[in-house]
């Protein structure tokens, strides 16, 4: 089963009266439990799709089933709370909540999904030292670095568990030595959480680890690799 | 980490800014505060001056009050010892009794003989005891008390005038009154009436009994007895003094209940006109009202009485405290608009300053309404924080402004009394002031939190 599948599906922008075509009649199914990189040129329509299989955005046609779910069937609420229990999103700038510190970042998706005081601090501790943050916990965000600070935002996005992970191109606003780490270290955790990561990126190097690419110019897919074998169900 | 707590953190986030909104409502909520505990006060002083002056409530003969003053004789209450006893005695009046007490009203002519100078005047007949424990009452702590008639311990003949009256009948001099100028124009019909008509003086001497010295300060009161003829009084004036409102100033001449009663009823069965009920407390006056009406309707009912307040016998009470309620409620909408204004401004600020903050928090998964939360609750924070601070910096002002030594007029009185206002003690008033200024930045802050809530997720996390 895939984790996403997308059918027909497109999307344009208007800019005043003329019709930007952002994707048009994408075809993709996306493998659970890999890293999927969607490469393209700028302006190739990479964060619209992302936007798409992330639930914060709707396209003007085609079908979308994300963990088996017809999103595109949920009202604004439902999605909210879909969102809240099944993807997990690491930006490009970060977004952590400047008044919440390391720790409270982490735990604020387990609140939205309301699990439990003593359960929301294992799992924190946990993800704290998983991204190698353990002693960073009291600080806010603005005493952070910003690879320090893509780390605590990776531990908020794989908080819950979700079945899905966005990125849109969460190395760009790093150097390329600590943006390597943080590749790094996303690649461990999905390959031992078993998640799905789909990321956007220009980066050779982000390419080369992917499990699948997948290659769009001007809204349409141009080419999907799939590098490694299907798993065994 | 609650929306409270996180909305907190959101406000220090931006200190400058919260403070200045902070800071218009502490202004905002103390100048409330202040005006309602001065007017409050003005209140209160008035409701204690009337209370004073003619109890909480009056039994009158019916229709005395509307047609009553043109012909008291007519509307007195016969048998009134009785009523009096019957309302001390009576089991659910007496426990809210101060006193009660009656007094006789007269219409008549004031003339000093002497000085061939006479006024029409509005004479009352009181009992002086009655008339001291009236003056006592004292539920609002007001400053000032203590005073007694001037009756006390006079002659049964003795009165005391206004000094508007003093001053026509030209006994300023004798009665030691300040600021009365003596008439400019020399009154030639005043040199040719050197002694009272004939016949009247005859009418006083026969009441007065013959051959007594006539002292300076001596009046006669005509007046219509019960019958419509006419009958005289000679009063020994004692005192003259201010009684605040000119008009009355200048009618107002006060005597001894049995004084009044001789000349209205001479040798007859004496009435009064009023029966005065004072209470304990103005809380009291429905209860009692309520226990009146029975006996009206039982025990009393041959008497043919009506019942009234203070604030129907003096209109202008109920005029004074309306104004001021009107002028109360004006700085309140006003204040409340301008709060509006400054909590939506920065409600505004707040939200686009946090676009991309509002489309993380969705992209996570917090509802709309959550975000929305997320405002109101800031909103409300300032609101509460303003009303509490501007509360006790009311407090603050109140205590300085009343321990400054401040004196003013105050509408209807004669001498300064000390500027109070009445903040402390008042927490009606705090608590509907703040409970207002939290409402108030809580609807500010709706508009903008419905913004934020219904910002597109994309558009929001693009913003720069
Ligand atoms: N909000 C928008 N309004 C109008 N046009 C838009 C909007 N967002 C994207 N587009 C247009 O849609 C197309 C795809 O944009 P998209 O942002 O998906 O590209 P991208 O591949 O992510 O580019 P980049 O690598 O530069 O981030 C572009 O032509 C872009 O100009
Ligand atoms: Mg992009």
């Amino acid at each position: 089963m895939s984790s996403v599948t997308l059918k027909k599906v497109s999307k344009h922008y208007r800019l005043g009266s003329v019709d930007v075509p952002a994707l048009s009649g994408i075809d993709l199914d996306i493998r659970p439990q890999r890293f999927t990189v969607l490469s393209g040129p700028s302006g190739s329509g990479k964060t619209t799709l992302l936007n798409l299989i992330g639930c914060i955005d709707r396209p003007d046609s085609g079908e979308l089933l994300v963990a088996g779910e017809n999103v595109l069937a949920l009202g604004d609420n439902a999605l909210s709370d879909f969102r809240a229990r099944h993807i997990g999103f690491i930006f490009q700038n970060f977004n952590l909540i400047p008044v919440l510190n390391a720790f409270e970042n982490i735990e604020y998706p387990l609140r939205l999904t309301g699990v439990a005081p003593a359960e929301r601090k294992r799992r924190v501790d946990e993800l704290l030292a998983a991204v190698g943050l353990a002693d960073r916990a009291r600080n806010l965000p603005g005493q952070l670095s910003g690879g320090q600070r893509q780390r605590v935002a990776i531990a908020r996005a794989l908080a819950t568990n979700p079945a899905l992970v966005m990125a849109d191109e969460p190395t760009a606003n790093l150097d390329s030595h600590t943006g390597a780490a943080i590749l790094e270290l996303m690649r461990n955790l999905q390959r031992e959480r078993r998640m799905s990561f789909v990321f956007s990126s220009h980066d050779p190097n982000v390419l080369a680890m992917a499990d699948d690419a997948v290659f769009i110019r001007d809204g349409h897919i141009t080419g999907i690799e799939q590098r490694t074998p299907e798993l065994a169900a | 980490m609650n929306a409270f707590s996180l909305a907190l953190r959101n406000l220090l986030r931006n200190r400058r800014r919260s403070l200045t909104t902070l800071l218009a409502m502490i202004i905002g909520a103390s100048a409330i505060l202040l005006f309602g505990g001065y007017s409050r006060n003005i209140d209160l002083g008035l409701e204690t001056g009337f209370v004073r002056g003619s109890g909480h409530l009056q039994l009158q003969h019916r229709d005395y009050f509307l047609y009553g003053t043109g012909n008291p004789a007519a509307y007195g209450i016969a048998g009134y010892s009785r009523i009096v006893t019957e309302l001390q005695r009576d089991p659910v009046l007496a426990p809210m009794l101060n006193v009660v007490t009656p007094s006789l009203s007269i219409g008549g002519i004031a003339g000093n003989f002497n000085a061939g100078v006479s006024r029409t005047v509005f004479g009352s007949g009181v009992d002086v005891a009655g008339q001291n424990t009236l003056y006592q009452w004292n539920d609002y702590g007001f400053p000032g008390v203590g005073k007694t008639s001037p009756l006390t311990g006079s002659s049964a003949d003795a009165a005391v005038i206004g000094t508007g009256v003093a001053r026509v009948l030209q006994l300023c001099a004798p009665l030691q009154v300040k600021n009365c100028p003596a008439a400019q124009t020399s009154t030639q019909d005043a040199a040719q009436g050197t002694a009272a008509p004939d016949d009247i003086a005859a009418l006083s001497a026969q009441e007065a009994g013959q051959g007594e010295p006539q002292s300076a300060t001596r009046i006669e009161l005509l007046a219509a007895n019960a019958h419509g003829a006419p009958n005289v009084a000679g009063l020994n004036v004692i005192k003259a003094e201010a009684m605040g409102v000119k008009e009355y100033d200048d009618m107002a001449v006060l005597l001894h209940l049995e004084k009044a009663q001789q000349l209205i009823y001479g040798k007859e069965d004496p009435k009064v006109t009023a029966i005065v009920l004072q209470l304990k407390h103005t809380s009291q006056m429905p209860a009692a009202r309520a226990r009146l009406a029975e006996l009206l309707t039982g025990p009393l009912q041959g008497f043919d009485l009506e019942v009234h307040d203070f604030a129907t016998l003096n209109p202008q009470y109920g005029q004074i405290t309306g104004m001021f309620a009107a002028i109360l409620g004006f700085i309140a909408i006003l204040i409340g608009g301008i709060v509006l204004f400054t909590v939506s401004n920065t409600m505004s600020m707040a939200v686009v300053e946090r676009t991309v903050e509002i489309g993380t928090l969705r992209a996570m998964g917090l509802r709309r309404v959550g975000i929305r939360r997320l405002f109101v609750c800031e909103g409300l924070l300032l609101g509460a924080l303003g009303a509490v601070l501007g509360a006790l910096v009311a407090l603050a002002l109140a205590w300085l402004i009343n321990h400054a030594g401040l004196t003013w007029l105050p509408p209807g009185n004669v001498e300064p009394v000390p500027l109070t206002v009445r903040v402390w003690g008042e927490p009606a008033m705090i608590i509907k002031t703040a409970l207002g200024l939290m409402l108030v930045a809580t609807l500010s802050a709706w508009w903008p939190a419905r913004r934020a809530a219904r910002l597109d997720i994309v558009d929001a996390l693009r913003h720069v």
